[in-house]
């Protein structure tokens, strides 16, 4: 069988290829040492850009005390038993691996000082380790791991180990390349699409044009003739009855598949199969909850089209929400202001348009199941497809492939069940494809918002009161407790929502990217308003925060927050630029992270382009400098093309744009010239990074567009600003 | 179906496919070539980019039947061990984050300094506008053509 190359390159700058040993000493789940020393460390989640394949390694190779040249980086299979949470999102895997990773290292580290010391007959606490090597200063013994492995994996393995101290690290925070850089500019075989196994067979599947619509019937006889093609048939990819998990987002459960040789003669094929599709009616669906039980869902019937959506979304706003948090009096402060400033914004469905078109491998025989293919959720993966099937789990093999991104669309797994309910069908090895309209057609959005903020200064200009009421379809992106609540001793958050047929889904910092966008664009406006300088009014508020916050739920910590901006203000040479530039600023705080941006625009023969981007970030310890500021890079060029493009609109229930010629993705020549990252130096556990430093992108822009043109970028995306 | 000759990466190979086969499926699927990506089928986002006798073009709108004997390179042909200057930089600024558009990118680079070794910034942006990197690693790939450049 044709399978893949799972061991990574090694550092393919350095250039010495390490010595594969004889011999394997397995110490834990993490890793295995070989007799000359040589290091083998798992990668253990899935990597879809942001470099836990090589910065989760770096974290034990740390505390195992070993030369980063004599690690390999092996994938790690898919086991719950074995490791936690290998799950891509949410910007979890460092923050939430950082202490079982570190303990892994920690505890192999102390069972070879533990072997050392046996074998010398010398208390364990004389022994010290350096780089890959045990020592025994006082009779000047010393010895390499691989020497100890063998013994090593005989020492009971310790209940308690020290760790050590962030001063001490030699490999987390140093930069180390990307161990699959090699194979990625090489073209080797490592993604989904990639797959190649023995008698497999390509399979596609039809599905409706429109949300609001479902299969009827179909006529295969024309397709079924066509050259390659093996089996074209009907099938539900879950069943009527199924209580989906929360990764279970499909809106097209009847589909039909089309089953050939090759990739064109299937897509050939499925152009030729006729299709009719009819109106779905109000379909109830049950969906688990987040903690045991289930709810039902009810997915209304109709053709949904965006000018509905934005009438409808006009009209929500326009009544009272639901109230999510009241501190003081607000509705007083209003009526006692010296000036409110009032302002609606708002932001389209967003496609994630990941690279890499949604594809996944299926072997299922009588008595296993091999799926394999890119995936940020393998273990809802193995759930729904053992409960589609009726196979349990143990007997399902899930195999991750790096992915060509995500951005959230690969944690809604449907086609990995449809892969394997179609393998069993016909009964061989199935790739299941879409091709990149189908992978955009059967999305999973980001949902679109609205929010409408109010804003009271007192004749001073101090903020007294804010307000915002926030809704969207099917949604509300607003969290409550985040700034500025906690600033501001008068405070109302309400939000609405409105049902939809539509699929929505996590998209890079779900709500975040766009309360973020909003709420940092508001604040300009307020602080402009109020005649201050746009970073002194947000620390101005954070002081107020960190000295004396307004209730007791506040979820972000004001000096982080204010740490931030400072870090920005400082490298950017803040209110020190020529009157000319055009900046602007934004800083947020979500997934545990705190991110600032300084944002120059320039117009150049009436289009704005961003010349310069300066970043501040808080995560806590850095774990890989350079590939996390290549993240931050990305999220600033992801945000400035989210927010000045991104846009998806339904016209009866038709997504209007499917390629990336109808939808507009950011390309190089409107990229940033230049993009610097700093990060805050502390020694507090790492938090994330691939998520936070996306949604105050949008806002940094937005408020440097205002300085270059004059106009406020209220609606996005920004080439249109305009919400009819 | 039809037999056609191709000159791939300095081998040459047989195909027996139709004639309307895009070269992206005839790599991918037929010769195992699979460091060419489809990404969009359209010739809208540079993923499938090969050479055809120097020239970068979109596999994926490239029939296998227009191809004749041209020389035809892709990704896995460009070097021996993944040494071309182009790639080489690549490493150095560790410019691939899910690393998908990647191979593409390098090919179209590698096609843009073979016909103009010493570009200008507006003639790397005009030649590199036409692949799309979804991850936004735009900033290292202009700082890897540099290096290229530079390296020569």
């Amino acid at each position: 069988m044709l399978g893949f190359n799972w061991l990574a390159s090694y550092d393919s700058i350095a250039g010495e290829v390490p010595q594969i040993p004889k011999e394997w000493f397995k110490i834990n789940a993490f890793l295995k040492i070989g007799e000359n020393g040589i290091v083998t460390i798992m990668a253990t989640n899935p990597e879809f850009g942001q470099g836990v394949t090589t910065s989760m390694p770096m974290v034990v190779a740390e505390e195992l005390d070993v030369d980063w040249q004599k690690v390999i980086v092996e994938h790690a299979p898919f086991n719950t038993d074995l490791f936690t949470r290998q799950f891509a999102g949410g910007s979890q895997a460092i923050r939430s691996g950082w202490q079982g990773l570190r303990m892994a290292g920690a505890t192999a580290r102390q069972m070879l000082k533990e072997a050392a010391a046996r074998a010398w007959n010398v208390p364990v606490t004389e022994i010290t380790t350096k780089s890959g090597i045990l020592y025994h200063k006082n009779s000047g013994k010393q010895a390499g791991f691989g020497e100890m492995a063998s013994a090593a994996t005989k020492i009971p393995v310790p209940k308690e180990v020290e760790m050590k101290a962030p001063k001490d690290f030699s490999i987390v925070g140093t930069s180390r390349k990307n161990v699959e850089g090699k194979n990625i500019v090489t073209g080797e075989p490592m993604f989904g699409f990639d797959i190649d196994r023995e008698g497999m067979l390509i399979a596609m599947v039809a599905f409706p044009r429109a949300f609001g619509m479902k299969l009827k019937s179909f006529d295969d006889s024309a397709a079924r003739a066509m050259p390659g093609i093996k089996d074209i048939f009907s099938f539900k990819s879950y069943k009527d009855d199924y209580q989906r998990n929360m990764f279970d987002a499909s809106a097209f459960t009847d589909l039909v598949a089309i089953v050939g040789n090759s990739t064109w003669e299937v897509m050939n094929a499925k152009e030729a199969l006729k299709v009719e599709w009819e109106p779905i009616s109000d379909t109830t669906i049950n969906v688990a909850g987040f903690g045991g039980g289930s709810r039902t869902v009810v997915i209304p019937a109709g053709l949904e089209s965006t000018a509905d959506h934005h009438a409808k979304m006009k009209e929500a706003a326009a009544k009272p929400g639901r109230e999510l948090r009241r501190d003081g009096n607000p509705e007083e402060a209003f009526k006692n202001a010296a000036k409110v400033i009032e302002q609606t914004y708002t932001a389209p469905y967003l496609a994630h348009f990941m690279m890499e078109p949604i594809n996944f491998f299926a072997h299922v025989t009588d008595d296993q199941v091999v799926v394999a293919g890119p995936t940020q959720a393998p273990e809802f993966v193995e759930r729904t497809i053992s409960a589609r099937l009726g196979i349990p789990v143990e007997k399902i093999d899930v195999q991750m492939t790096r992915m060509g991104g995500g951005f959230g669309r690969r944690a809604y797994n449907h086609y990995a069940t449809e892969a394997a309910v179609i393998s069993q069908k016909v009964k061989a090895p199935v790739k299941l494809v879409y091709t990149r309209e189908d992978t955009t057609r059967f999305g999973v959005f980001r949902p679109t918002y609205y929010v409408t903020y109010r804003a009271a200064l007192d004749k001073n200009n101090n903020l007294i009161a804010f307000h915002a009421k926030a809704g969207g379809i099917p949604e509300s992106p607003l969290e409550a407790n985040r700034f500025p609540a906690g600033a501001v001793d008068n405070y109302l958050a309400e939000v609405w929502s409105i049902d939809s047929n539509i699929t929505i889904g996590a998209f890079r910092a779900p709500r975040s990217n766009f309360m973020g966008a909003v709420e940092q664009s508001f604040l300009d406006e307020v602080a402009e308003a109020a005649g201050k300088d746009p970073i002194e009014f947000r620390l101005e508020l954070l002081k107020r925060a960190k000295e004396k916050p307004v209730g007791e739920r506040n979820d972000y910590d004001a000096s982080r927050y204010a740490g931030v901006l400072e870090l920005v203000r400082e490298k950017s040479g803040w209110g020190k630029e020529s009157s000319k530039k055009n900046r602007g600023v934004a800083a947020y705080f979500c997934h545990n992270s705190y991110a600032a941006h300084v944002v120059d625009v320039e117009v150049k023969d009436g289009q704005p382009r961003v010349e310069r981007v300066c970043s501040a970030m808080d995560c806590g310890i850095v774990v890989n400098p350079d590939a996390a500021a290549n993240m931050v890079e990305g999220a600033v060029v992801d945000g400035i093309g989210n927010a000045m493009y991104g846009e998806m609109t339904f016209s009866k229930g038709e997504p209007e744009m499917d390629n990336f010629d109808s939808y507009r993705m950011i390309r190089y020549n409107e990229a940033p010239k230049s993009i610097d990252v700093h990060f805050v130096q502390n020694e507090i556990a790492p938090t994330g990074l691939g998520e936070p430093p996306f949604p105050p992108v949008f806002a940094a822009l937005a408020n440097a567009l205002y300085k270059a043109t004059g106009e406020r970028y209220r609606h996005q995306p920004f080439i249109k600003n305009s919400f009819d | 179906m039809a037999k056609f000759n191709l000159k791939i990466n300095r081998k040459a190979y047989q195909v027996d496919v139709d004639p309307s086969t895009p070269m992206l499926w005839v790599l991918r699927e037929h010769l195992k070539l699979v460091g060419t990506k489809y990404g969009c089928g359209v010739a809208q986002c540079g993923a499938c980019t090969i050479h055809v006798n120097g020239e970068a073009v979109r596999s994926c709108i490239t029939f296998v039947s227009e191809v004749g004997n041209k020389e035809i390179t892709t990704i896995e042909g460009l070097s021996e061990d993944g040494d071309h200057p182009v790639q080489k930089a690549w490493l150095e600024h560790d410019v691939a984050q899910c690393g998908y558009c990647q191979p593409g990118q390098i090919m179209t680079a590698v096609a843009l300094l073979k016909k103009n070794p010493h570009p200008t910034d507006s003639e790397i942006e005009e030649a590199m506008s036409g692949n799309i990197c979804r991850c936004g690693t735009y900033t290292r790939i202009k700082k890897a053509i540099h290096t290229a450049i530079d390296s020569k």
